[in-house]
């Protein structure tokens, strides 16, 4: 690809801006990981120490023991994976429905079902907290998977609309005078044609129900407790321990960053499908 | 066996009548044209009797069965789509043997069926190809082998040729029509193209806005149009329609001149033109002129015809083949 920037200055203004959002973005991550291998005293030090400071695993060492890291770690899995997969068997019909037959109001639908996540969270805790304690549902992993899915839902069936709508619906014709039946229509013929759609879809949404935090930490204590309540727990009344939180940071986030990495390619895709042709 | 038969067949989208009602009797082993301009309801006809979509009243009846309201699958027939339709995460051998796979044939029927459509249609070499290796021909004849090893009552092609360049259309218009004469199936085709249609046919159904114009064998449709829309459709280069003192002349109000039936003269004639643009294509020459008292007229001549811009002739309609409509358009029969 050629370069739109015809000077060398322009190159570099070009290449130094890209570097400083880069660094930016980031910049916290890299703190966190550098703090975590900080002392307690390293780490609230003023001036802030950027390497020369003693390199040390204790605050690894110290968490690992002290709590159950793999509890949180299960509860996360099972959390985002548990949401996705039911939110995929959900969104891959309503997507069918919305993009080969669609009618007058569907597109009112998919503008409505996208309103819900204006809404901010924190308007309708009360409400579903006491659904959550009245069903006996705090602290349930069941529980927070219904809150992930369906509050995950009207993206997931957004991109697998847009999707969808890519796939030409002769394909999906020429399946029924085969014979298809519904589900054998949508198992053999449109899904193998959407799996990067879906495999986008679905990484994203692992992405966004591990990383939630407001009400994995709202409506659980222990026993479904996730990492961003592994996290939390860290910064406590006794007061705020920087190491100590910045590892259990490193350790809630790894997973998923490394899952991010490896996928970026395929998420970029899922998330710009459609927007160029 | 595969006669298809339409009672009153109407839909309706809303509150637009795309077909308001149309009666048609399709025998067994005909081979049908839908032809008409785009947007005259032929593809959607076509659709109805595959079942793709709902009628909004009438029959259909397939081997006298009324299939209305059956499934696409359970009426027993294949459909060609003007975009292939092929299935492309499957191989070709996947994609012809889908339809048996969902009829729950057993693996070596399958294989021996696949193999069989693909020996017909030269195909064999690619069977574990995808349809993204395969050039156009090959992915039509895909979509033609996926249609024939169902062993369909009757075949429906979409405007199959549409996508395809002009060379390799006319060999798969050979190669559709040596397919009807070796299966004998039934077959109805949809296509806004007047050649393909008069080539093809045994029969075909001429439409325009939903209504069929004429129904009849493609010689008749040239030599005896019901009315000015079949008239003007049929044949290539249009016929040329006259009215005002010409026609008045002739106790009708229009007069219709294929460009074939208009002899060339060089200073006696009927009507006077000059010549505006000459095509010459060696085997025939067409010529566009502009006659003095009429305007705008096309004449097709055998053979090279050593004419150019601004030349002068005259121009004789053969009177046995001149077509008279009255003011509404429809036909008036010639006097006997």
């Amino acid at each position: 690809m050629e370069s739109k920037f015809k000077t060398p200055f322009g190159r570099f203004a070009y290449s130094a801006f890209a570097w400083i959002v880069g660094l930016a973005v980031f910049f916290p991550i890299l703190w966190m990981v550098l703090t975590s291998f900080k002392s307690e005293l390293d780490a609230v030090s003023m001036p802030p120490l950027f390497i020369d400071f003693n390199w040390t695993l204790e605050n690894y060492t110290g968490i690992l023991e002290q709590s159950n890291y793999f509890k949180f770690a299960m509860n996360s899995i099972i959390l985002s994976f548990g949401s996705t997969f039911i939110g995929l068997i959900f969104a891959v019909t309503c997507a069918w429905a919305m993009a080969f037959n669609p009618t007058k109001r569907t597109k009112d639908t998919l503008l409505w079902m996208l309103s819900t996540k204006m809404m901010p969270p924190v308007g309708v805790l009360v409400p579903i907290y006491l659904v959550f304690r009245d069903w006996g549902l705090l602290d349930s992993r069941f529980g927070l998977i219904m809150v992930l899915f369906l509050m995950n839902l009207p993206i997931m069936i957004w991109m697998l609309y847009t999707y969808f709508k890519e796939i030409p619906k002769d394909i999906l014709e020429a399946a029924r005078m085969d014979g298809a039946t519904l589900p054998k229509e949508i198992l053999f013929v449109l899904l193998p044609m959407a799996i990067p759609g879906i495999a986008s879809t679905m990484l994203l949404n692992v992405i966004l129900a591990w990383n939630e935090a407001f009400w994995t930490l709202n409506l659980t204590t222990s026993d479904a407790a996730p990492l961003t309540a592994f996290i939390a727990s860290y910064s406590s009344p006794e007061g705020l321990f920087w190491a100590k939180l910045s590892a259990a940071s490193t350790l809630a986030v790894a997973p998923i960053l490394i899952v991010g990495w490896f996928s970026q390619k395929q998420l970029v895709r899922g998330l710009t499908f459609g927007a160029v042709k | 066996m595969g006669a298809i038969r339409l009672e009153n067949v109407k839909k309706s989208f809303g509150n637009i009548d795309v077909i308001p009602g149309v009666d048609l009797e399709i025998n067994d082993g005909e081979f049908v044209v839908f032809v008409g301009p785009s947007g005259c309801g032929k593809s959607t006809l076509l659709r109805l009797i595959a079942g793709l979509e709902d009628v909004t009243s009438g029959k259909i009846m397939i081997n006298d069965v009324d299939m209305v309201n059956e499934s696409p699958a359970k009426r027993g027939l294949s459909m060609v789509f003007q975009s292939y339709a092929l299935y492309p995460h499957m191989t070709v051998y996947k994609n012809i043997a889908f339809g048996l796979k969902m009829a729950g044939e057993p693996k070596d029927v399958i294989e021996e069926k696949v193999r069989n459509a693909a020996k017909i249609l030269n195909l064999t070499d690619y069977l574990e190809r995808r349809p993204g290796a395969l050039s156009g021909g090959q992915r039509q004849r895909v979509a033609i082998g996926r249609a024939i090893v169902r062993n369909p009552a009757a075949f429906l092609f979409d405007e199959p040729l549409s996508n395809l360049d002009a060379a390799l259309r006319v060999n798969m218009r050979l190669e559709i029509t040596g397919l009807h004469q070796e299966l004998k199936t039934t077959m109805i085709y949809v296509t806004h193209d007047q050649v393909e249609a008069m080539t093809m046919a045994d029969k075909i159904v001429v439409l325009q806005a939903g209504r069929v114009e004429q129904i009849g064998k493609p010689m008749d449709l040239y030599a005896r149009p019901a009315n000015k829309f079949v008239a003007g459709f049929i044949g290539s280069p249009k016929m040329n329609f006259i009215e005002g003192d010409y026609a008045k002349a002739r106790d009708c109000a229009c007069v219709g001149v294929r460009p074939e039936h208009l002899l060339l003269g060089a200073d006696r004639g009927d009507i006077a033109a000059t010549v505006k643009i000459a095509e010459h294509l060696g085997a025939e020459t067409y010529l566009h002129v502009n006659a003095d008292t009429i305007g705008p007229m096309t004449v097709r001549a055998t053979g090279e015809v050593p004419l150019g811009e601004n030349d002068r002739i005259w121009l004789t309609p053969d009177p046995e083949r001149i077509h008279r409509f009255d003011k509404n358009g429809k036909a008036i029969a010639h006097q006997a």
